[in-house]
């Protein structure tokens, strides 16, 4: 579904991703870990086509088209979704009227037709449902006045809409109570499906309790330096990640 | 400025102006220029009664001792008063009483501009008056509105059918002498709306005047008076649109609303007069005056959505005369290309516990300058005034301009007067966000602008609310990066 190869990319002047390699299929969970710093939220946007980022090599194919060379709105049509780390608030617009027009283009790109109101309305219960978001918030303007919580609950709700092929959740537990990453954790999981595959962006092994990984990639410094299973989430929980940088410390 | 703002901006001042054509209608028009004799030929053809012909002359002699306004922040160029056609009207004189009668190629005008003329006008339960150049066409609903006593006809007819009160009122909130356009307006006007709620009556159905230019070369001044009697409610409209001509054409209007004790007025605009093209030739230069006077326990209040016009200057204005009167503003104003605005709104409080609240909110695109300009003055007399003012501008690029002048002359201490104001960019993080979502990011620019005036469209009456936000986003089209 999704394959990076010798990806570099820099920000103004700094490279930023040194060489990244990776290869996601259908049904599969990876994470990605590592320390600040060293990339990760870089991957995710540069994926999602963030023009703050110039890429100077590598290639992405995904669903076997070239990712790179697609406007950020045709990636997000094809089913590439970026949960955002810092969701920004759209004063005035409502997540109703946001998701109508999102959900819209996206069937209209599938060829699919549009939904009536009633099916529209009935979608967007269900989904709320998921992270157990109260429907009222879909009449309240994007992410404005949204506690911290409730941001990442609403990023999960409009994964639900959106029906990703691929997912990449940015630190969807950053800022997050026990609670509340239970919710957000558990409606990921719930979104699972044989056909789809997500990319969990985490510092945290504790999200990984509830969305179990089939892979976890260590990122240091642009580069995937290891990569392992899940019980390499509980080892870097306990060991942290000395025991494998130390080989990359200038 | 990085290169995908650049190209949303490149985009938005290639944008056409949707409502551009002209119909080829056969015009009666006079000469070029103003006169007495020009005044009186206006007066003879309308055949109307002395008094009114000697407040046009009136207004004319004071006139040619005034001179254009120069405050505003405005870059007018010379206007040559004698090179514009002071009326012109369809020629195949349209005083029918069946839709039929109309001649078709204005029918189709309407059509184009989707004024629903027809019967579906039942449906849409929306009087309309349609002004056309100098003259009204067509005033749809009349005889509904008649049952329950509400005139609603153009100028020309209330002038002959209903004197008496037209006399009264007219002039009564913007006399002539108040300044250089409405003394222009009040020697030549031609037509206009004339609407008057009777005692205690709540208008059944929003109530529409259409205003279109489309003769070359000419001026429209219209005239709108709207007297709502004691207890009295309506809701009114107002829309405007003009085809693409390389010269500027004048629009010089004079709206009076006269809101008796608790009567309560809501007078709406959607104003899209041509704006002339991407390098700021031609458009209308859309200069109005606006007021209405709030008698005790009434409301007024003002809803704008401002989109077109090359040049406007325009302040709707309240004048809260009898106690606990409420005066409201809400505006919309945007300008792209070489656009400029110049408008916002003024809160008289003579009476006590009058209220006022102003909500404004620019958007500046292309090479455009946008100015809120605004006044709260609270009279000695006046007691326990509350006014809350909100002025925000959004600016689209780095060479368009905002700017803000609230002026607050409180004269009684007892008065509360607030005044906020905030300016803001469309973010990068804001489009990124649309984009990743699958919106395209002329889409997004659209959502955006409209979420901004949200809080304003939202006092629209439903169709005009969907058209003026559809209107917002069509003047950001093509906002692909």
């Amino acid at each position: 579904m999704l394959s990076v190869k010798n990806l570099h990319a820099r920000v103004a002047d700094k490279e930023i991703l040194k060489g990244i390699d990776l290869e996601v299929k259908a049904g599969e969970v990876h994470a990605i870990m590592g320390p600040n710093g060293s990339g990760k939220s870089t991957l995710a946007s540069v994926l999602a086509g963030n023009e703050k980022y110039t890429v100077t090599e590598g290639e992405v194919l995904f669903e076997g088209r070239n990712l790179l060379e697609l406007p950020v709105e045709e990636r997000a049509r094809m089913g590439l979704f970026l949960g955002f780390q810092y969701p920004v608030e759209i004063p005035g617009v409502t997540m109703a009227n946001f998701m109508k027009m999102a959900v819209g283009e996206i069937r209209k790109y599938r060829g699919e037709e549009p939904l009536t109101a009633a099916e529209f309305l009935r979608m967007m219960r269900e989904k709320c449902a998921i992270v157990e978001l109260d429907t009222r918030m879909t009449s309240r303007a994007v992410n404005e006045g949204f506690s911290g919580g409730e941001k990442k609950k609403n990023e999960i709700f409009q994964m639900a809409m959106l029906e990703p092929k691929l997912a990449i959740l940015d630190e969807t537990d950053s800022g997050l109570d026990i609670d509340a990453l239970r919710i957000v954790a558990t409606g990921v999981t719930k979104l699972r499906t044989p056909e789809n595959a997500t990319v969990v962006i985490t510092h945290y092994q504790r999200l990984l309790d509830y969305i179990v990984p089939d892979y976890v990639h260590v990122l240091y410094k642009g580069r995937i330096i290891y990569s392992g299973d899940k019980t390499l989430a509980l080892k870097l929980e306990k060991e942290g990640y000395d025991w494998l940088i130390n080989d990359y410390k200038e | 400025m990085d290169k995908k703002e650049a190209d949303i901006i490149g985009e938005i001042e290639s944008q056409e102006y949707k409502y551009g054509f002209t119909s080829d209608i056969e015009t009666e028009t006079i000469p070029r220029g103003l006169s007495e004799d020009v005044v009186r030929l206006i007066s003879r053809k309308k055949g109307e009664p002395d008094w009114l012909l000697e407040m046009r002359l009136k207004a004319y002699r004071h006139w040619l001792t005034m001179e254009m306004p120069t405050w505003a922040h405005l870059d007018i160029p010379e206007i040559d008063f004698q090179n514009i056609i002071y009326y012109a009207s369809p020629r195949k004189r349209p005083q029918v009483d069946s839709l039929d009668d109309i001649d078709p190629e204005l029918k189709r005008t309407f059509d184009k501009l989707g004024i629903p003329l027809e019967e579906q006008m039942a449906l849409s339960g929306v009087a309309v008056d349609a002004v056309m150049d100098s003259v009204s066409i067509k005033t749809t609903f009349k005889d509904v509105l008649a049952e329950k006593g509400i005139i609603f006809c153009s100028m020309s007819e209330a002038v002959r059918d209903y004197p008496d009160l037209v006399r009264k009122y007219l002039g009564s909130v913007v006399s002539y002498a108040d300044n250089f356009y409405a003394a222009l307006n009040t020697a030549v006007f031609s037509d206009g709306s004339f609407c008057y709620i009777p005692k205690g009556v709540r208008c059944p159905m929003e109530l529409s005047t259409y205003f279109r230019i489309n003769a070359a070369g000419t001026g429209q001044f219209e005239r709108t008076l709207i007297v709502a009697d004691e207890g009295a409610y309506v809701s009114y409209l107002e829309g405007c649109t003009a085809p693409r001509r390389d010269e500027n054409q004048l629009h010089a209007a004079v709206v009076e609303i006269v809101v008796l004790r608790d009567a309560e007025v809501k007078y709406s605009t959607v104003q899209n007069w041509y704006p002339g093209d991407k390098d700021g030739k031609g458009g209308i230069y859309n200069f109005v005056t606006k007021r209405g006077v709030c008698h005790e326990n009434a409301r007024l209040s003002w809803t704008q959505v401002e989109t077109g016009s090359a040049i406007t200057w325009k302040y709707p204005s309240c004048v809260l005369l009898g106690d606990n009167s409420v005066g409201e503003f809400y505006s919309v104003a945007m300008t792209n290309n070489f656009q400029q605005a110049d408008t916002g709104t003024k809160m008289i409080h003579i009476g006590s516990n009058t209220r006022s609240r102003i909500v404004s909110k620019g958007i500046s695109a292309g090479r455009s300058q946008n100015s809120y300009r605004g006044m709260v003055k609270v009279a000695r007399g006046a007691a326990n005034v509350r006014n809350y003012s909100q002025c925000d501008s959004l600016l689209i690029g780095d060479r368009c301009g905002a700017h803000t002048f609230p002026v607050i002359d409180s004269r009684n201490a007892s008065a509360v007067v607030e005044h906020e104001a905030t300016t803001s960019k469309i973010s990068e993080e804001q489009l990124f966000y649309c984009n990743q979502r699958g919106l395209s990011t002329e889409d997004a620019v659209g959502l955006i602008v409209n979420g901004y005036a949200r809080e304003v469209l939202n006092k629209l009456p439903m169709e005009f609310a969907v058209e003026a936000q559809k209107l917002l986003a069509l003047n950001l089209e093509g906002t692909v990066g």
